[in-house]
């Protein structure tokens, strides 16, 4: 008899090579200089470079309007779907779903081609437009999902003790779908802090994002250099995710 | 005076597609009063229920608070509280905030909601919870929370959904004897759902017994164990021996093959009846004086308080009587009924009863299929009026091999048959003695003995 742990050597192997050896290696990258050797230098330059700072906090403030503009919108669309009386079919749903289906890298061309013939100047409205539209399924969904499994006699005992259908969505379903709110958060807010190829396309690099100048420096083999900031950026999304999954448990340990 | 009655229900009916949930349902709830809505489960008592919550608009009917129809009003304009089955505690709130919701939303100032909700915690013994998070409580302090949450509205009709079925037998005892104390403290009135008998018992000033949707009976709990109204309430409240019997004339029945004294009259001469015994109610005799009839003891069990046996009779039938002296099995017993012991009632029907239509010479057709049948008199395409007795049923294993197929949906022992409600695929509801033993819910082949099958002609 094998032993079942053994079963998993495939995953644990598949894991190592494609997962843990990578970061170990950004890591090593990180702090070494181009000759191999030990140095903070890397880390450092992005702490004094100016660009690179602003670079970031330009990542996150766009990161932070997509996830607000995708809030907005994708809850009421979440809403909506999880309504019986507003939408009866499950094809709605999938409606919305569907976009994921399809390539983020195409939809993005898609979209420039579409602002190209439309004459409209790409800068950072069309940048906002094309995250919003990649991303906004990441946060219906979620929000859906909670909404959908929420045990409907929380708004029926509200309605009881003397709430109108107004206060009983503020006061009693906004908060229960907060854990929903929360994941859509974590799979807007982070993707959208690395990402580069929305603002290639819809503003033809007129605005630089974080994961723009990671792809530039390794593009033009500053590899060490590169490396600190995947890994600076690695720990700030490490951080967020670890916050957001702190209230998350907190919140979701109160749905049962 | 009908300005005693907070609530008046007239005329209730509620369908979802063709299944009728609620039949025209007439009750009242005076004030102050402790209404138990009991019926086993499917019965229409929580649709009731969340009917006067305004969670389901009636489809005909009214329903009056303190005179006025409340029917359109929606449930946030209600001056009722409900408590719910699962509490529905909002877990994004802790205790004390939960209590204070519906004071909140009336504007009451934030001094007052902190006396008031601070005098319901200690009506419901839970001074000192305030700030503990919901989910931290066991199940019978949410079920206390839940209903200080209704009672600190000071609704005019309290209304509790099977509140205390998630607990356990101990809690729910206790909890039943608490909630009779905050009844009594607070004035309120309660109109309390369960399907629970014993519950329905203890706790109410009055029981409405509903089954499929129609009140069975309406009446204090002494009046409803004592003098159940049909053999469903007779056999859905308490443990009793449902008989089949004929009154020979005013104070005088026979069952069990045996005369008997009793105190029912105006049910006419000769006439075919039921009648109802509670097993407390057969008594033991040594005195060959006072012996009505005697048995054979088949079992005995002991139930903590009393025993509980099963003795057969001298003419083959199968009693319960309970006792606190046990008899051992296998003795020969003399046993007695006082007359007062004996409730009667009416059979609610004598034989199966369907509209029919002759099909050919010798072939009716009737409940969906067709069925061999004497038809003298009567020529093809006639319609008329099938009769046929409760034993003329056959059920069968497979529901392929009868000619209808359907679903046990009622039992009920009568000491030598079993008196079955059997609902066909088609709706359609057949009664059938026999001696087989089926369970509810069984899937059945149903066949009639053309022999027992009777035609009359249409009066309409």
């Amino acid at each position: 008899m094998i032993k079942r742990s053994y079963w998993s050597l495939p995953y644990f192997i598949f894991m190592v090579v494609f997962v843990v050896l990578p970061l170990i290696l950004i890591v090593l990258y990180a702090f070494q200089d181009g000759n191999g050797h030990f140095t903070l230098s890397n880390v450092t330059r992005f702490f004094t470079d100016s660009d690179s700072l602003s670079t970031f906090a330009l990542s996150i403030e766009v990161a932070i309007e997509n996830t607000l503009i995708c809030i907005l919108l994708g809850y009421p669309a979440a809403w909506i779907l999880s309504n019986k009386q507003l939408n009866r079919s499950a094809v709605t749903v999938m409606l919305f779903i569907m976009p994921m289906w399809i390539n983020a890298l195409m939809r993005t061309l898609a979209t420039a081609e579409l602002f190209n013939v439309l004459g409209v100047t790409l800068g950072k409205g069309t940048l906002l437009f094309g995250m919003v539209y990649d991303y906004i399924p990441f946060m219906i969904y979620p929000i859906y999902n909670t909404l959908m499994k929420m045990d409907k006699s929380y708004a029926e005992a509200a309605e009881d003790l003397g709430a109108n259908p107004w206060t009983v969505f503020w006061k009693v379903t906004v908060p229960l779908s907060m854990p929903g709110v929360m994941s859509g958060v974590l799979m807007v807010f982070m993707p959208t802090v690395s990402t580069f190829a929305i603002s290639e396309f819809l503003t033809n690099n007129k605005i630089k994002l974080f994961g723009t100048i990671i792809q530039e420096n390794i593009n033009s083999s500053m590899w060490n250099y590169g490396a600190a900031l995947a890994f600076i950026m690695l720990i700030i999304i490490g951080i967020t995710s670890l916050i957001g999954e702190g209230k998350q448990s907190e919140t979701e340990g109160g749905l049962i | 005076m009908s300005n005693d009655y907070i609530i008046d229900i007239q005329h209730l009916s509620k369908s979802y597609g063709d299944h009728k949930v609620l039949d025209d349902i007439n009750f009242y709830v005076r004030r102050g009063e402790f209404v138990t809505l009991l019926g086993p489960s499917g019965c229409g008592k929580t649709t009731l229920l969340r009917q006067i919550a305004g969670f389901v608009a009636p489809d005909e009917g009214k329903i009056l608070l303190e005179g006025k129809d409340i029917s359109g009003i929606p449930p946030f304009e209600r001056p009722l509280n409900t408590v719910f089955q699962r509490y529905a505690l909002f877990p994004h709130l802790d205790v004390f905030d939960n209590i204070a919701f519906g004071l909140k939303l009336q504007k009451v100032p934030a001094k007052e909601i902190e006396v008031r909700v601070k005098k319901m915690l200690k009506m419901v013994s839970m001074t000192d919870y305030e700030d503990r998070s919901v989910d931290s409580l066991s199940g019978g302090q949410q079920q206390r929370v839940a209903i200080a949450r209704a009672l600190v509205n000071y609704p005019k009709v309290l209304l509790l959904d099977e509140p205390l079925a998630a607990l356990d037998l101990k809690m729910r005892k206790d909890m039943q004897l608490e909630l009779k104390e905050i009844h009594r403290k607070m004035g309120i009135t309660f109109i309390y759902v369960t399907h629970d008998q014993e519950e329905a018992l203890t706790l109410s000033d009055t029981i409405v017994v509903l089954n499929e949707g129609r009140i069975q009976q309406i009446g204090t709990p002494t009046d409803i164990y004592n003098e159940p109204c049909n053999s469903f309430v007779a056999d859905f409240i308490g443990e009793s021996n449902i008989l089949n019997a004929r009154m020979i004339r005013d104070r005088r029945v026979e069952f069990i093959g045996h005369e008997f004294d009793c105190v029912d009259e105006g049910f006419g001469e000769d006439v075919l009846v039921d009648v109802v015994v509670r097993p407390e109610d057969i008594y033991f005799t040594t005195d060959p004086a006072r012996c009505q009839f005697k048995a054979k003891v088949n079992s005995c069990i002991f139930k903590g308080v009393h025993y509980e046996m099963w003795v057969d009779t001298d003419d083959g039938y199968e009693l319960m009587i309970q006792d606190y002296d046990a008899y051992p099995v296998g003795s020969e017993v003399m046993l007695y009924i006082d007359p007062d012991d004996i409730q009667v009632m009416h059979k609610e029907r004598l034989c199966n009863t369907v509209p029919a239509k002759v099909a050919e010479d010798g072939v009716v057709e009737m409940l969906g299929a067709k069925f061999e049948a004497s038809t003298a008199g009567f020529s093809a395409g006639d319609e008329v009026t099938a009769e046929f007795p409760f034993s003329a049923v056959d059920l069968l294993d497979h529901q392929e091999d009868g000619k209808l197929s359907g679903e046990v949906h009622f039992l009920l022992y009568k000491a030598d048959h079993y008196h079955l409600t059997v609902r066909t695929d088609d709706g359609d509801s057949l009664w059938v003695d026999t001696n087989d033993i089926w369970d509810k819910g069984d899937l059945v082949g149903i066949d009639i003995a053309p022999e027992g099958i009777k035609l009359k002609a249409r009066n309409d």
